[in-house]
């Protein structure tokens, strides 16, 4: 098990899908938190799925972290106040999330018409797909 | 105002309503010869098209109305980088109505995000053609007399193939519908619509490499062609194209009253030799593809017909 108490006062987003820390990175611009210190862990031991992916953030956070749902979907977000946890939050799949992810569908209109929102659409709860609203191609983040 | 951009924008009641007054028409043309008297369609083609533009063309002459539009992107301003939100925006000032054909999927919902007049996608990519759809039902309903009770054979290109896909999601809202899909291994059905839409509603179906066998299940054969224009490899179109050819020897299969549609344009998976089958339908299907359209063209321009008939 990581160790996280070495964390004073941040976040730690757990169980992201593995491989998918560096697109929760670049989503929450955390190259340009210059107050925060950052630290990904890839394939971490994971007794759900095997394994799994981990950001560790210490410091002060501006980003919406509510919509990392739809990033991967059963993730946490673990609030540390003082080294201690102070909120667990499992995120719900928001019905719609607009350029957050990005259609990689060649014959999508989003791939000509370079300054139209990307927008997906919770398709399936269960399984937290979404589909473009242009083209409903399932969005993956392995393609 | 109402757009249809996927075959699912009118509601089974909507989509009734719509056949019931395309029956009319087809019934009593000279009814409708003025209802759209002073109205415009623009037809937006970005990609050639034959028969689904001189289809929509063809509807509003029908109606007394007039056409004004182009048919490929080279003379539109697309040419010059115009989007198609700005497009839409100017045609909507000098159309009632418009319908719009694109390369790339989802255009049209774009168009209609920004439109002011009614905007009907006329076929998107590989993603949807709710006219084709529309044309499909209304040969069915009006040669089987019925939309339920169907079991549907579905062969050839069932992976690309955008008017298979729209028809078994038109289809399943009606009770007992069952697919028979026809396909070699490499064309099948996408998964997603196995999964979340057949699967997910408990329809009936099956999934076989051989046409004859399962001929005398069907009422109704829906052939596909194959399409060039699908294939990223040039290779795989022409290893797969020739695959499942309907011909007189298979069709000795077919049940009297089986019906064989295809949208058109057929390259060679339907032979010549059955074009005068009564049961090979397909060019009245094409017929009716302008009483569908006219019919929809009049619903979203508010003109019910009512007392016209």
């Amino acid at each position: 098990m990581l160790n996280i108490s070495g964390l004073k006062n941040g976040v730690v987003i757990d169980h992201i899908q593995a491989g998918g820390a560096f697109e929760i990175y670049n989503y929450l611009n955390l190259d340009k938190e210059d107050d925060c210190s950052v630290a990904i862990i890839k394939n971490a031991k994971s007794n759900k799925t095997g394994k799994k992916d981990m950001i560790k953030i210490e410091g002060p956070i501006r980003a919406d972290l509510d919509i990392l749902g739809a990033l991967s979907p059963n993730l946490t977000i673990n609030i540390i106040k003082d080294g201690t946890i102070v909120e667990k939050r499992h995120l719900s799949l928001p019905e719609t999330v607009t350029n957050i992810l990005k259609c990689r569908n060649p014959r999508c209109i989003t791939s000509i018409e370079q300054e139209l929102p990307h927008k997906f659409k919770l398709a399936d709860k269960n399984t937290g797909i979404y589909r473009c609203i242009y083209c409903e191609q399932r969005y993956s983040n392995r393609s | 105002m109402k757009h249809v951009i996927s075959p699912l924008d009118l509601s089974v009641d909507e989509l009734d309503a719509v056949l019931s007054l395309a029956e009319k028409i087809i019934d009593h043309p000279e009814n409708y010869k003025t209802v759209c008297q002073g109205k415009k369609l623009a037809t937006l083609f970005y990609e050639p098209s034959t028969r689904t533009r001189l289809s929509f063309e063809a509807a509003m002459l029908n109606l007394g109305g007039n056409v004004l539009g182009f048919s490929s992107a080279d003379s539109s301003s697309a040419s010059k980088g115009e989007s198609v939100a700005d497009t839409i925006r100017v045609i909507s000032s000098y159309a009632d109505i418009c319908a719009m054909r694109h390369p790339k999927e989802g255009a049209p919902l774009v168009a209609a995000q920004y439109s002011s007049i009614p905007v009907i996608n006329a076929g998107d990519g590989g993603h949807n053609h709710p006219t084709q759809t529309l044309t499909d039902l209304l040969t069915i309903k009006k040669l089987k007399g019925r939309l339920n009770n169907l079991t549907i054979g579905l062969c050839g290109d069932l992976k690309f193939g955008r008017t298979v896909h729209s028809l078994i999601r038109a289809m399943i809202r009606y009770d007992n519908v069952k697919f028979v899909m026809i396909s070699p291994d490499e064309l099948r059905i996408p998964d997603y619509l196995r999964t979340e839409v057949l699967d997910a509603q408990n329809i009936p179906y099956k999934e076989v490499n051989v046409l004859e066998p399962v001929m005398p299940e069907l009422d109704l054969l829906y052939m596909t062609r194959v399409q060039r224009e699908r294939f990223f490899n040039e290779e795989d179109y022409i290893r797969l194209k020739d695959s499942f050819i309907l011909n007189a020897k298979k069709m000795k299969y077919a049940r009297e009253d089986m019906l064989v549609l295809h949208p058109l344009p057929r390259v060679n998976e339907i032979s010549t030799e059955i074009d005068d089958d009564p049961r090979a339908v397909y060019f009245k299907q094409a017929q009716y593809g302008v009483y569908a359209r006219m019919a929809l063209i009049m619903t979203l321009l508010g003109l019910d017909g009512d007392g016209l008939c």
